[in-house]
Formats: structure tokens, C-alpha cells, sequence
């Protein structure tokens, strides 16, 4: 094949979807800004050992935007801020159990989202079609429009603007909280804008990707930046550009092989996840090769 | 010149089963008092309820105008994430807390003092490691250095050398002279006796209740060691109400 040949099939590969198609072009910036947003309060997750408080926080969104999607359909605003209320009510609640009881915060976490998602997916069924459920649960990335745009670009921004403002108590409270505890830093208070945080990061996911995919946009681009970075700043940026890598390669996926696009964007995540399991610097590979070699000192 | 530290007729419990009882007398400014007892006889709790971490059950403490986050206090099991993603320089600068808080900027000249301070406790050139890759008695001397950029006037160390080797517990013995040199006030948990009757003036010897306080040649006497291994082991699960106050 000519190398114009060449270059065109790689561009009917990898751009033409974009180039051509509005829709492709919206889930792609979609993605782009949920990798920003997701990317860092991911990897923060992952650091306080809450990735399953991500995942359990996720499905608690639901029975809020299920009450939205009863009062109006499926209605961006209505079903965001159901499920931003319903996620903060979780949130909240499960911090203030734990404080109360004798339940660790994930136990209350595990209880809290078990109910949430059985009474989220009710309401939905109880109103809607089957169509609707599916969209609750898995999302439509490529039928996102302008409105759920801006809430995902605006998520984003807000995100990346507050986690600056607050990074240092932030992460203190993270590494040392008895130490910030001590000095009279209010940890809980940070703690909990974080959470915050969270909830409307997984709000965002929620709009492209639905309740059960939202996560892995979150998680798994955290989790494989685990495997290569040492240094908190380039943890988040190395979990941005894995949600990035990830969200484009979904897209470019689903869109040759027709596939759904949400899962296709969650698995490119899981395939560069298992990539960095076997090659990353603290991947298995490296640490099986590293039992050979060491330094002097 | 740091204030006194008083207690009056202090009391802190768990469970309302008193860990502390009764303890009422002062840390002169700029002493150096060693903490000592058998288990169980409420050095952590004496040292927590100073931070403010524990409450008072009955009587007070008079940290004498200072607040609690003013006092520099290194615990027996630090609650920091020994895996977390972050360089020992940037760790030891967290002590400077107090003075730029959770927004303030961190200069140059500050970056520097935690140089100063790493070097002071011999780990120069471990800046850019990471505190995952420390031993057991670096991470200590790091530690240390945290409060040292804390730069307080009161100082309390719950069991600083427990599980640390000889050389690294004579370094930071060092540090503690030097702060007691600066008139600062040091309190200090410690179970070897050795250590203390060397380097520490002052003991508090306790067993939930004050065994003795004052010189520690007058307080370290076979005879008040004895006496406070029997009070330490007298915990009943049913005790009664203590009514010595309320009388």
C-alpha cells in the first residue's frame, strides 16, 4: 500500500469519526473534561484506600436522579440534582454513622448504597420503559448534548480550580490527619468538601456514562497511574492522561466495531490498567525482574 | 519563655475508667521532665489530654494562654500513611504549619529551614526520598525534624526511641538537649530508666495516679518503682465510683 494509502486508512482509523460526526465530536470532548475532573479526585481515593467508596457512592447518585427522572423524565437538571443531593446525603451520612456507631465509614457506605441502588432502579422501572432504565444505568455517551456538556465542563472546571484551592489541607489530611488534627486544621471539614467533590465528579460521569460505568472512568485510570507514578503530582497527571488515552480509545472502539460506547470507554480503561499491572514500574514484571538487580547503596 | 504547664486535680477517663487520676502539679518553663510508669499507667493519655485530644473527665489543664495546636506533639504511632506519594523535604515542611497554614506560601528561605532542620537531625541529602523507602528510625529522625520546624515552646514526645537503634536514639537525645538549651518545655514518655536517670532532671513517675514528681535521682527509687507497679495492676472492671471529689 502507497503511503497515502496508509495515511488515509489511519486517518479514516482514528480521526474520521470525529471529523465527520457532531455526536462523536461531543463525546469525545465529554470525555476529555471527565478525565480532567475524575483524574485526580481518583487518584486521592485510591491514596485514602475509598476506591470502594467511589464505586459505593456512585450507585447511591441513583435513587436521586431516579426521583428527578419521576418528576420530569429524563431531564438533565432534574436528574443531576437528585443525584447530587442523594450522593451528599450518602456522603454525609455515612461520615456521621460511622462517627456515631460502632460501623466503620464503608460499612455504612456498603449499607447505604446497597438500599440506594435497589430503590434507585424501582423508581426507574416503576415510571419508565426498559430504554430508560438501561440509559440510567449505563449512560449514552454519544447522545450527550450541550446542556449535559457544560455541567460535565463546568464539573471539571470547578474541580480542578477547588482541588488547588484546598490541595494542601487536602492532601495532609490524607498522608497525616492525626497531624493536621493536632495543628487544628479542620480536617473533617476538608474531608468532607472532598467528598464533595466526589459526588459531583461521579453527578458528571453519571450524564455520559451511567451509574454502573461511571466509577470506572474514576477509578481505573487512578488505580493504573498507582502502577507508574511515585509522586502525587504526576499520579494526577498520569490518571488524566490514562482518562484521556481511555476515553478516546472507547469512543474510536465502539464507533468501528459498534459496540456501546460506555463500556467500550470503561474497558479501554481496564485494558491500560492490566497494561500497567504487567509493565508498570511498580507493575508485576518489573518487581519480578527487580528480585535480580539492585544498587550498591 | 514558655508558660507553665498546670494540672489541677486532673482526670481523664475511658469509659469512665479512669487512665488518669487526680493529677494535679506543674511543668516548670523550660523543663525537661521525663514520663515514666508501667503500661497502662496513662503516660499516652497524660500526653494526649495536654494536645487536647482527650478530654478531661474531672479537673483542668492551664496551658497558660497557649492553644493546643501550639504545642508540638510526636505520638507513639504516628496515624501518618507510610505508603503515601511524598518526599521527606515536603513532609518535614509540614511543620511549618502553624505559621502559613492551609493556604499560606512556603518561600524559599522556609524550604531552606527544612534542610536546616533535616540536617540537624543527620539526614541531610534525603530530601527528594520518599518516606515509603525510610527505615523505622529515619522516618523518627524525620520526624523530629517536622518538630523542630514547628518551632513550639512546648514540646511533648510520647516513647520517642521506642524500636530505635542506639546511634539514631543518641542524635535525637542530642535534639532534645538542644531544645531544652532554648528554654523550651519537653515532656517525654520513656521506659528506660537508664536513659532517664542520664539525661532527664525531672520524672514524673506514674501510675494512673502521681507516684512521685520532682528530681529524678529522688523520684527513681527502687522503693516508688515498686509502689507504682502495684497501683498500675490494681485496674478492676468494676470499680466503684471514685467520690474523692465529689466529697
Amino acid at each position: 500500500m502507497p503511503v497515502g494509502g496508509r495515511l488515509m486508512a489511519l486517518y479514516e482509523l482514528l480521526l474520521q469519526p470525529f471529523a465527520e460526526f457532531a455526536f462523536m465530536r461531543r463525546a469525545l470532548v465529554a470525555s476529555l473534561a471527565l478525565a480532567f475532573g475524575c483524574g485526580p479526585v481518583g487518584v486521592l481515593l485510591v491514596l485514602r484506600r475509598m476506591s470502594l467508596v467511589g464505586d459505593a457512592m456512585s450507585h447511591a447518585i441513583l435513587p436521586g436522579a431516579a426521583v428527578g427522572f419521576l418528576m420530569a423524565g429524563l431531564s438533565l437538571g432534574w436528574m443531576s440534582v437528585g443525584g447530587l443531593l442523594a450522593g451528599l446525603a450518602v456522603a454525609l451520612g455515612s461520615g456521621l454513622l460511622s462517627r456515631a456507631t460502632v460501623l466503620p465509614e464503608d460499612a455504612s457506605f456498603a449499607a447505604f448504597y446497597a438500599v440506594a441502588l435497589a430503590a434507585g432502579v424501582l423508581l426507574v422501572s416503576w415510571k419508565g420503559s426498559n430504554v430508560d432504565l438501561m440509559h440510567v444505568l449505563f449512560g449514552s455517551v454519544l447522545a450527550v448534548d450541550d446542556d449535559a456538556l457544560l455541567l460535565i465542563a463546568a464539573v471539571a472546571t470547578l474541580t480542578l480550580l477547588l482541588g488547588a484551592a484546598i490541595y494542601r489541607p487536602l492532601v495532609t489530611e490524607c498522608f497525616d490527619p492525626g497531624f493536621l488534627r493536632q495543628v487544628g486544621g479542620r480536617g473533617g471539614f476538608y474531608h468532607m468538601a472532598f467528598m464533595a467533590l466526589v459526588v459531583l465528579n461521579l453527578v458528571a460521569a453519571f450524564q455520559a456514562l451511567g451509574t454502573l460505568m461511571a466509577v470506572g472512568l474514576m477509578m481505573l485510570p487512578a488505580v493504573s497511574a498507582r502502577l507508574w507514578a511515585t509522586r502525587l503530582w504526576s499520579l494526577m497527571a498520569l490518571s488524566v492522561a490514562f482518562g484521556i488515552a481511555a476515553g478516546y480509545g472507547g469512543l474510536v472502539l465502539s464507533f468501528h466495531v459498534d459496540v456501546p460506547s460506555g463500556p467500550a470507554i470503561v474497558l479501554a480503561a481496564g485494558a491500560l490498567y492490566v497494561s500497567s499491572l504487567l509493565l508498570g514500574r511498580e507493575g508485576l514484571l518489573r518487581r519480578h525482574l527487580a528480585r535480580f538487580r539492585h544498587l550498591e547503596a | 519563655m514558655p508558660p507553665a504547664l498546670v494540672l489541677d486535680n486532673l482526670t481523664v477517663a475511658y469509659d469512665r475508667h479512669s487512665a488518669v487520676h487526680h493529677l494535679s502539679g506543674r511543668f516548670e518553663p523550660g523543663s525537661l521532665t521525663a514520663l515514666v510508669g508501667p503500661n497502662g499507667a496513662g503516660k499516652s493519655t497524660l500526653l494526649k489530654a495536654l494536645t487536647g485530644e482527650l478530654r478531661a473527665a474531672e479537673g483542668r489543664i492551664d496551658l497558660g494562654g497557649l492553644k493546643p495546636g501550639d504545642l508540638a506533639y510526636l505520638p507513639q504511632h504516628s496515624a501518618l500513611d507510610r505508603t503515601f506519594p511524598i518526599d521527606v523535604l515536603e513532609m518535614v515542611l509540614l511543620g511549618l504549619w502553624g505559621r502559613v497554614g492551609p493556604f499560606g506560601r512556603v518561600t524559599m528561605a522556609m524550604r531552606e529551614e527544612g534542610r536546616r532542620a533535616l540536617s540537624a537531625v543527620k539526614l541531610a541529602g534525603f530530601e527528594r526520598r520518599s518516606i515509603a523507602s525510610l527505615s523505622v528510625g529515619q522516618l523518627q529522625r524525620a520526624l523530629f525534624a517536622r518538630v523542630l520546624l514547628q518551632d513550639a515552646p512546648i514540646i511533648l514526645l510520647d516513647e520517642p526511641f521506642n524500636a530505635i537503634d542506639a546511634r539514631t536514639t543518641a542524635d535525637l537525645v542530642q535534639q532534645i538537649y538542644r531544645w531544652h538549651g532554648e528554654r523550651r518545655t519537653v515532656v517525654a514518655a520513656l521506659h528506660d530508666l537508664g536513659q532517664v536517670r542520664e539525661h532527664f532532671p525531672q520524672t514524673l513517675l506514674l501510675a494512673r495516679r502521681c507516684v512521685d514528681w520532682g528530681p529524678t535521682a529522688r523520684v527513681l527509687t527502687a522503693e516508688n518503682q515498686f509502689r507504682a507497679r502495684g497501683m498500675a495492676e490494681n485496674w478492676a472492671a468494676s470499680a466503684a465510683i471514685c467520690r474523692s471529689a465529689v466529697a
